[in-house]
């Protein structure tokens, strides 16, 4: 019966193999869908601009479109120092969406013409509307009861222009602007008063001019553009690059002085999305980096408020990043949003989204990730709920050094990303933003309970100029943990610019604070800084002290948000389809169970006969035919052989009679009662087939008793003692049976068979293993079992061993019963035997002396009648 | 060998005929008790306990000797926090168990339990005993999930007090911000603990079913954390997108959203319908397999 083992592992092995080659199947299938790229078409042309007063201006776009057209349209406009290449990404990204996107180079930059007008209103913006009419022409865009369909978007130089081209071009239907600004003089001058202009954010200012200078450096042969005539450069040209000359000049003057010209400031409005606000009537989506030192979140807030203000609709996010580094606004909410607004689901009052930095712990690798927190409006950058929490502090008197060096360093251009990274970690990095005598300080009590911060908190304070009539200071909102550590969440400061002090009079004054997004857990403490110098602002040169207080009464009035966790579908749908699937399949199997019990009847007149087997089939899986036709029954006290050579389907005859496997045909009676898995009857029934089996790593004794156990009837019934008298094992049962030799595996299986000693017990080659005096033994103990009235099935295929201890044979070949009967009737009738060395002769002289004698075959053993048998078949 | 004894067997025959039928009751067959005794006897549930014990301590060990692991630069970590306190280490002691370790060993109990009858010949006794075969299911795995839930619940608790030898019992200190209070973080410990549970219900219904499947222990062992490794590495093809969500392993490590200041349940909720499914499917396929099959080891 190797062959079945064999089966056994490989169908295990195909068990595996399927469900592996299920998944990789599966795999394959997914990521054939998933990465199935729609086609992308480019074009890339010049298009007419404003002129440059007599000069005519071209523009460099590019134009994808998306597989299926005609399609909504995208105008997408670039950030400062960047051309239509810096978009890419973003265009293509949009073109997969479905939509029909025309990425252009701003005038000033790249290969388009003209100046750099910083999003005037008399250029770049009017420029953007030239695109929108030649886009407008174009078939591939779709249009809606003849209006043409057609949105724009931008970061940062191209948001503002978003905002400003939506404001003056009713044709604009939809609008994305991300990290950019409100008032252009506001960003570079801030107050924290908001009187402004406030201090000049001069490093800033420096690092954008930068970038519009390094436009001019090489300048090969623009196409379209305006200055390439210009041989020999001009000391201008280096100073200015392709800067509008008016813009440039004024813009060299405050970087000059520290304060803007009027000229400048008016200039800077006509760069300004604040002036055209109102007009505007396309649904908004403003998103604002929450690290951006250049153009805060009270950028995003005032656009936001403007454009609500005609009752349009506006949606704001503080995503992640900004202009201080760290992530950029993701392509998936531009498509989202244009593919809502173009659908016309775009109204009434929007979501706020606030991504939050590290607010979850990733399940990949255990550190810190951000999460998406949506609140059901727009709350302001003040917040709707505050949380007044009392600061403490003496007035505290601090220098300005002359010449504004040391400066404290916070958030700084292009190092700002990095000092980010670990500023927010350690704290350490953050010590550079505190020098010592520069700051004053008034700090909480340990919070009680965690809160998020979210927006522009505000603090009353006192500040006393002692000898200048100006005051610059800035404001900073510090979480300082139980451990100590003091972040300055961002790395953002407002700056204070206070002017018509009297040297030595406080002056009260309300003050907003940075806004930021930050967790603060429950023992963290809360502190308002305010220091004299920042190296990224203008600071005065003669040096100078304040001495700063809180108001009186004051408290720190926290912006705070309260959003729930952003979740994509609806986690409960999962629980109650999984308790579904779970619970319909548990009643599936239960139903299933009841339905397939099978209904067989038991034969009430077959309740004395120990085994009736009628007409008994098995095939195995594999087709192969073990027992075929086979009918026999066994009587009370009688020992059954079953004979025939190793593959006559004795151990499937006796499987099935102990409800291992079921017969593909006929049936099995015990006591009168059908056999199948786990009937009842089998209780009655000691078995010993193919073999002991037992847990190796517990003792023999072990093994029978907890085999006995779990069968679940009394301990009194086992007789154990007799088993154990059985087995002969001695001391050894107290070993564990891992020890044991083949024979005594063997013993302590035949012993198990007659724990409780069973009504009928079925032996499948009880002798193997078992040496000459023991197999006499087993005989006898066989032949006694029997004597009490109980039955006894042996198989064997030796043969003399079943003619010496069975009383009846029942002989099988190649699964079909050959003989049955008595062990006489099949070996042939009884006689008595005379040996004499002519048989012709001693029946003439038996004859002569008048005794009968007839001349009759000898009784054969059993072994030549069961090889006449096997051989007639 | 003599038989010096078997006289008296043949005598005790003699005088023992066959009484009443016995009284055999279904219900009674094969009691928690006594397979119990059976699995917790065995050399493979001892070496299992061994690991769960000597691993915290390994572990505690490891990191007083080596000191603090340094944050690496994707941020604080949980393995950076292990040495706050005893809370902080059990969090890492669980977050390094539950990807593979507490896997092969819910994987060893549900998978070996038949199997390894199988392959000792001991199960066709069982079955002929008889313990019908929808209860010598229920009982195994009866035992075998309980086997796997004490693994899962001693981990942790035996981690925290290893902890509390080692480094103390400090507020836990959450990788996001902030601290919790030992008595918090014991009820967050007892979230991830139940959540980590239900999740093992799928490898331990994958396991149960390859055990009723294969004759060999090995093999169901074996192949369950082998398609658990699989389904692992499918899910790290992010292509894939959010066809991994019905992946079995996906939503394996969703209990770190315990760990946050603001328990997000939306993963684990989904995870818990996920391994109920799961678990339902192949341990119904199991006992759908186990009672038609023919028992011929």
């Amino acid at each position: 019966m190797r062959s079945v083992g064999w089966r056994a592992r490989l169908r295990s092995a195909r068990v595996i193999v399927a469900v592996l080659v299920a998944l990789v199947v599966a795999a394959g299938i997914a990521l054939a869908t998933v990465n199935r790229t729609p086609h992308i078409r480019t074009s890339s042309q010049f298009v007419a601009g404003t002129p440059e007063g007599d000069t005519p201006v071209q523009l460099d776009t590019t134009l994808y479109l998306p597989p299926a057209t005609p399609a909504p349209a995208v105008l997408l406009a670039h950030g400062f120092g960047g051309t239509k290449d810096s978009v890419a990404g973003t265009a293509r990204a949009l073109a997969q969406a479905g939509f029909v996107v025309l990425a252009y180079t701003a005038r000033g930059f790249g290969r388009s013409g003209g100046d750099i007008h910083l999003d005037s209103l008399q250029y770049e913006v009017k420029d953007a509307a030239d695109l929108v009419t030649w886009l407008a022409g174009r078939p591939q865009v779709r249009r809606v009861d003849g209006a043409p369909q057609i949105g724009v978007a931008g970061s940062s130089y191209g948001g503002a222009l978003a905002l400003m081209l939506a404001g003056t071009d009713s044709r604009i239907k939809a609008v994305a602007a991300d990290i950019t600004w409100n008032d252009l003089a506001a960003a570079l001058f801030p107050n924290a008063d908001g009187q402004v202009p406030g201090v000049f954010k001069k490093l800033w200012a420096g690092y954008l001019f930068e970038d519009g200078l390094s436009q001019s450096s090489p300048i090969p042969v623009r196409p379209g553009a305006a200055r390439e005539s210009l041989a020999p450069q001009q000391p201008s040209d280096v100073q200015c690059g392709r800067f509008d000359p008016t813009l440039c000049a004024l813009y060299l003057d405050a970087a000059r002085t520290g304060r803007p010209s009027p000229a400048l400031l008016a200039l800077l409005a006509r760069s300004s999305p604040a002036t055209v606000l109102g007009s505007i009537r396309a649904p908004t989506l403003l998103t604002q980096g929450q690290d951006d030192s250049l153009f805060p979140l009270g950028q995003a807030d005032a656009n936001a408020r403007g454009i609500a203000a005609s009752g349009t609709p506006v949606r704001v996010q503080w995503r992640l990043g900004g202009h201080d580094g760290g992530g950029s606004l993701a392509d998936s909410t531009l498509v989202s949003w244009f593919g809502d607004a173009f659908a016309g689901r775009v109204h009434g009052r929007q979501p706020f989204r606030v991504e939050q930095q590290g607010a979850v712990i990733s399940s990949e690798a255990g550190n810190a990730v951000p999460q998406m927190l949506t609140v059901s409006h727009y709350p302001g950058l003040d917040g709707e709920n505050h949380r007044q929490v009392a600061l403490a502090g003496p007035p505290q008197t601090i220098a300005a050094p002359p010449g504004g060096a040391p400066a404290a360093i916070t958030a700084v251009p292009a190092i700002g990303a990095i000092l980010g990274q670990f500023g927010g970690l350690s704290g350490q990095v953050s010590a550079l933003s505190l020098l010592p005598g520069q700051v004053a300080g008034f700090v909480s009590a340990p919070l009680t309970r965690p809160v998020l911060v979210g927006g522009s908190s505000s603090v009353r304070i006192v500040v006393t100029a002692h000898d200048s009539t100006d005051a610059t200071l800035f404001l900073g909102l510090r979480v300082v943990s139980a451990q100590g550590g003091a972040v300055l969440p961002a790395n953002l400061v407002a700056p204070l610019y206070l002017s018509g002090l009297v040297p030595g009079e406080p002056t009260p004054v309300t003050v907003h604070l940075p806004a930021v997004v930050t967790d603060v857990s429950a023992g963290s403490r809360l502190a308002v800084t305010v220091a004299t110098t920042d190296l990224s602002y203008e600071l005065p040169a003669n040096p100078r002290t304040y001495t700063v207080a809180l108001a009186p009464g004051s408290t720190l009035s926290l912006a705070t948000v309260a959003g729930t966790v952003t979740t994509s579908g609806q986690p409960w749908a999962w629980l109650i389809a999984g308790g579904a699937v779970a619970l319909a399949i548990l009643l599936g199997v239960w139903l299933l169970f009841g339905l397939r019990r099978r209904v067989l009847h038991s034969a009430p007149e077959y309740a004395d006969v120990p085994v009736v087997i009628t007409d008994l089939g098995k095939t195995y899986k594999d087709g192969y035919r073990a027992v075929d036709g086979v009918s026999f029954r066994v009587e009370r006290g009688q020992v059954v052989g079953l004979l025939g050579p190793n593959g006559a389907g004795k151990t499937t005859t006796l499987r099935v009679l102990v409800g291992l496997i079921t017969p593909t045909s006929g049936s099995v009676h015990v006591f009168g009662e059908p056999v199948v898995p786990g009937a009842s009857v089998l209780a009655r029934l000691g078995a010993f087939i193919e073999g002991p089996g037992f847990l190796p790593h517990l003792t023999g004794l072990d093994n029978l008793r907890l085999y006995w156990a779990a069968s679940g009837r009394p301990e009194a019934e086992a007789d154990l003692d007799t088993a154990l008298q059985i087995a002969g094992l001695g001391e050894s049962v107290h070993r564990r049976v891992r020890t044991y030799s083949h024979g005594m595996r063997q013993r302590l299986g035949i012993a198990q068979a007659m724990l409780g000693l069973p009504e009928l017990l079925i032996l499948d080659e009880p002798t193997n293993g078992l040496d000459p005096p023991q197999i006499a033994e087993m005989r006898e103990v066989l032949r006694s079992y029997a004597a009490t009235g109980r039955t006894v099935v042996v198989s064997s295929h030796l043969l003399a061993e079943v003619e010496q201890s069975c009383t009846h044979v029942v002989v099988m070949h190649k699964g079909r019963l050959v003989a049955t009967g008595s062990v006489a009737e099949i070996a042939g009738g009884a006689s008595m035997h005379l040996a004499v060395d002519d048989p012709q002769r001693a029946a003439q002289v038996l004859a002569g002396a008048g005794i009968a004698a007839d001349l009759v075959p000898a009784r054969r053993a059993l072994e030549e009648v069961f090889l006449d048998l096997v051989e007639a078949e | 060998m003599t038989a010096p004894t078997r006289k008296g067997v043949h005598a005790r025959l003699a005088v023992s005929p066959p009484g009443e039928p016995p009284r055999f009751r279904p219900g009674r067959t094969l009691r928690l008790r006594v397979e119990f005794v059976r699995q917790l006897k065995r050399r493979r549930t001892q070496f299992a306990g061994a690991v769960v014990v000597l691993l915290p301590v390994i572990m505690a060990v490891a990191f007083k000797v080596g000191g603090a692991p340094e944050g690496r630069r994707s941020g604080v970590t949980l393995v950076s926090l292990a040495t706050v306190g005893a809370s902080n280490f059990t969090m890492f002691v669980e977050f390094a168990a539950v990807g593979f370790l507490l896997v092969v060993l819910v994987a060893l109990f549900c998978g070996d339990t038949v199997a390894s009858e199988a392959s000792w010949s001991s199960l066709r006794y069982l079955l002929a005993l008889p313990v019908p075969r929808a209860r010598l299911l229920r009982q195994k795995l009866v035992v075998a999930l309980s086997l796997s839930f004490a693994t899962i619940v001693a981990l942790p608790a035996w981690s925290l007090a290893v902890g509390t030898v080692f480094f103390g019992s400090a507020p836990a200190q959450s990788p996001v911000s902030g601290t919790l209070s030992f008595g918090d973080s014991l009820g967050r410990l007892g979230i991830v603990i139940v959540y980590v549970c239900i999740q093992s219900l799928i490898v331990a219904g994958l396991a149960f079913l390859l055990s009723v499947s294969v004759d060999n222990p090995l093999g169901a062992v074996g192949g369950a954390v082998l398609l658990f490794v699989v389904s692992n590495i499918i899910d790290q093809i992010t292509a894939l997108g959010s066809a991994r969500n019905y992946l079995p392993t996906h939503f394996q490590y969703a209990w770190v959203d315990a760990l946050s200041p603001q328990i997000s349940w939306d993963n684990m909720i989904r995870g818990t319908g996920v391994a109920l499914a799961y678990g339902a499917v192949l341990l119904a396929i199991a006992w759908l397999r186990f009672e038609r099959k023919d028992v011929t080891s």
